[in-house]
């Protein structure tokens, strides 16, 4: 058992030398994390901070310049276009200059005064559908505004219903506390299963795999020789966007470390253990990342790091259930951001030890039949 | 031409041809060259046709009436008809709380007890809490919440809430609001980028390290044909991915394409070229395949997923951030795509995008072949 234990070290030794040494490999394994977590904390965001609009007034009355001091006074909207007619509507949307262009219509005092409802014509681009939902949302709030204040100012009552907003845990609802969190668990996992696989596939194709078969190793403690540094590796990439997080973007850590390492300790078991998977079926360098690569692919588009996984169809949703990422991501929300312990977490804790121990089994049975 | 120059382009297309037909068989023959060019782009085809979407819909509510009054009652209906949301009644706002801190709710709607007093005041107020973990989705969660409870209000006070401003909304290139239509012109990047850059960053530091390129050496074969007959059959498996993704979003998704397919074919051909270059300089600069495989990701992968405007705008992201992104080719071709599928050919987002993509193309292919060289070192 000692002799084991002993024998595991060892190879981690012989295996961090290997991953180190190369100062190109050092490089391309600890810089990245840092100017990935920087550059995508800032870039991965659907909030929108400024809306370029072009704006069509037909009435240039005494309110529709109220409305537009509203809208410049919002600190969101700002105007690129004065248009003089509706044919060049065309040419701003199209050529993507503004992503609103707001119509008001010549008898738009005329109804307000006479109190009818009166009509704004919003264009919205709709390239990106998700920027002009959010775009047109943002007028909405405008309008609402600028409803009440009028209504004030004329003396009638306002409108009976209004709404009070509240959002948990992230009050200003800024897309970059839910990115950066799953950023850990994304680009820790792409690093992992790219190291693991790849450096069993290196040894394979320069032979020295072979070379093992001579050692006392066991074949389950030449994996875990792979798996231990690999997992290290792991955690310190982590451990990097975790720090960009805290002290760069300043996201208030409201849980416990120690939940989160254990949860992240679980985590990169399992994606090791992919990883593992993938380098056994794998004959080259090449085949390792490309399948790697094939599993990599679907576990981010499924994780719910861009898009929300109750928004997918059910059995997609139950196919993400062994996808060690949505877990990860799941974690470092509840952790990050809720504060939630160990109880809480328990139903994204115990999936990922499952997930963990079926791969490295698997990995570990198809080592034993590829060496003898 | 003269008979000497006449034997030297045959010599130099038979050259050409040989190679190419290697490498063709070399990379038809790898099942991960296959997995990659026809596998990995159906995954994702349905990845992104099924499995993605922005859309709110369905957005599973509690509703928390307090106040057991007809007009309550009205108010809760609103958001039982909405097609945007579930709505379940929780008995009390512990419940409800409980729900969402499970993520079986996204949203409470509270109605306090005395709403309807309030109601005949002229003021009463509505609690909408979301959980703001996914702050995407609680923003549009709250905006169609607000739309909803405006409804109510309109028809609530129907005589008194005289003049006011409605809002016509207007959707241009996407007037079912899918985001299906801006997810599979992403989709044709991210088949392309990995075709072009991935299969390809290897592929030279792999002869490097088995020693087969120091064969080539010996040949009167030429750095630039060598290359060239690199860049032939990934080519190909580059057009049959764009064909693949094609024809899923013509048939299986209805995305129009509302632009020719002729400057669709030809600005993806630059777009591979541009892939292709980076992959192969990746691979004759670094000549090891680990660093390459690492590099590629970084260089190409991500950049191409989230800094390309196709899932995040450009137009929200820091000056810094967006500088960074000018120098990558995803960017000019997700905006190209964009056009073309849902616009249409506007020649003043094509001409400009398809310029700077031809400029990248010629640049990084010029410095690949500038990178080999028929020497050991």
């Amino acid at each position: 058992m000692f002799a084991s234990l002993l024998r595991i070290l060892a190879l981690t030794h012989k295996e961090l030398l290997a991953i180190l040494k190369d100062p190109r490999s050092r490089v391309v394994l600890f810089l990245p994390p840092i100017f990935q977590s920087l550059i995508f904390g800032y870039a991965a965001s659907y909030d929108l901070n400024d809306v370029p609009y072009a704006l069509l007034d037909q009435d240039r009355s005494a309110a529709s310049q109220q409305l537009i001091s509203h809208l410049d006074g919002s600190g969101i909207f700002h105007r690129v276009g004065d248009l003089e007619r509706s044919a060049d509507i065309d040419r701003q949307i199209n050529d993507g200059r503004a992503v609103l262009v707001i119509q008001i219509d010549q008898s738009f005092e005329r109804h307000l005064l006479s109190g009818q409802p009166a009509d704004v014509q919003v264009i919205a681009d709709g390239r990106n559908s998700n920027t002009a939902a959010v775009a047109s949302g943002y007028f909405g709030g405008v309008v609402d505004r600028f409803n009440s204040d009028w209504r004030a100012a004329h003396g009638q009552r306002g409108a009976p219903v209004h709404v009070v907003d509240r959002a948990w845990y992230n009050a200003n609802l800024e897309s970059r506390w839910n990115m950066i969190p799953a950023l850990v668990g994304t680009l820790t996992m792409i690093g992992t299963m790219i190291l693991t696989a790849l450096s069993v596939a290196r040894e394979r194709e320069q032979g020295t795999f072979d070379q093992l078969l001579v050692t006392p190793f066991r074949p389950f403690e030449i994996m875990a020789g792979k798996a231990i540094p690999c997992m290290m590796v792991g955690l310190t990439q982590a451990t990097t966007i975790l720090l960009v997080a805290q002290f760069w973007f300043r996201i208030p850590f409201v849980g416990s470390f120690a939940t989160l390492y254990l949860g992240l300790g679980l985590f990169l078991m399992a994606a090791v253990g992919m990883g593992l998977l993938v380098s056994s079926i794998a004959a080259t360098m090449q085949q390792a990342m490309l399948y790697s690569f094939v599993l990599i692919m679907p576990f981010t588009l499924l994780s719910g790091l861009t898009t929300p996984i109750s928004s997918m169809p059910t059995p997609l949703q139950t196919a993400t259930l062994l996808n060690p990422l949505r877990y990860a991501i799941d974690i470092a929300h509840r952790v990050y951001l809720e504060g939630a312990g160990v109880g809480l977490l328990w139903p994204d804790l115990w999936p990922l030890g499952v997930i963990g121990v079926i791969a490295l089994s698997f990995a570990a049975w198809l080592f034993r039949h590829r060496l003898t | 031409m003269s008979e000497q120059q006449e034997d030297r382009l045959s010599s130099r297309l038979r050259r050409i041809r040989a190679l190419t037909v290697k490498e063709s068989r070399q990379v038809f023959r790898d099942p991960s060259s296959v997995a990659i060019g026809v596998v990995l782009p159906l995954i994702l085809i349905l990845l992104f046709g099924y499995g993605l979407s922005l859309d709110v819909t369905n957005v599973p509510v509690a509703v928390v009436l307090e106040d057991h009054s007809l007009a309550a009652s009205d108010m809760a209906a609103r958001f039982q008809l909405s097609p945007y949301f579930q709505a379940t009644f929780a008995t009390s706002m512990i419940e409800a709380q409980a729900q969402m801190l499970d993520r079986k709710v996204d949203g409470i709607v509270r109605v306090q007890s005395d709403f309807s007093r309030r109601l005949q005041q002229g003021d009463a107020p509505v609690q909408i809490i979301v959980h703001g973990t996914d702050a995407n989705r609680a923003r549009l969660i709250q905006a169609y919440a607000r739309a909803a409870i405006q409804q109510f209000a309109v028809r609530q006070a129907s005589a008194t809430a005289a003049g006011s401003v409605r809002v016509a909304d207007r959707l241009w290139f996407n007037e079912a609001n899918d985001s299906h239509y801006f997810l599979v012109p992403g989709l044709i990047v991210l088949v392309m980028t990995l075709i072009g850059a991935f299969l390809t960053a290897m592929v030279v530091a792999r002869e490097w390290e088995r020693g087969t390129l120091e064969a080539l050496f010996v040949t009167p074969v030429r750095a630039g044909e060598f290359l060239l007959s690199k860049i032939i059959p990934y080519f190909v498996l580059g057009m049959l991915g764009l064909l693949l993704c094609l024809l899923a979003g013509r048939f299986l998704f209805h995305v129009p394409l509302r632009g020719s397919l002729l400057l669709l074919t030809a600005t993806s051909m630059l777009y591979l070229l541009v892939t292709l270059g980076i992959g192969l300089l990746i691979s004759t600069a670094v000549k090891s395949q680990f660093v390459a495989s690492q590099l590629a990701v970084l260089a190409t992968f991500l950049p191409a997923t989230l800094l390309s405007g196709f899932i995040f705008d450009l137009r929200n992201m820091p000056p810094f951030v967006r500088a960074i992104t000018y120098a990558l080719p995803a960017r000019y071709y997700v905006s190209l795509l964009q056009t073309l599928f849902l616009a249409g050919d506007v020649w003043s987002v094509v001409i400009p995008n398809a310029a700077v993509l031809a400029a990248m193309a010629v640049l990084l292919l010029f410095m690949a072949r500038l990178a080999t060289h028929k020497k050991l070192a």
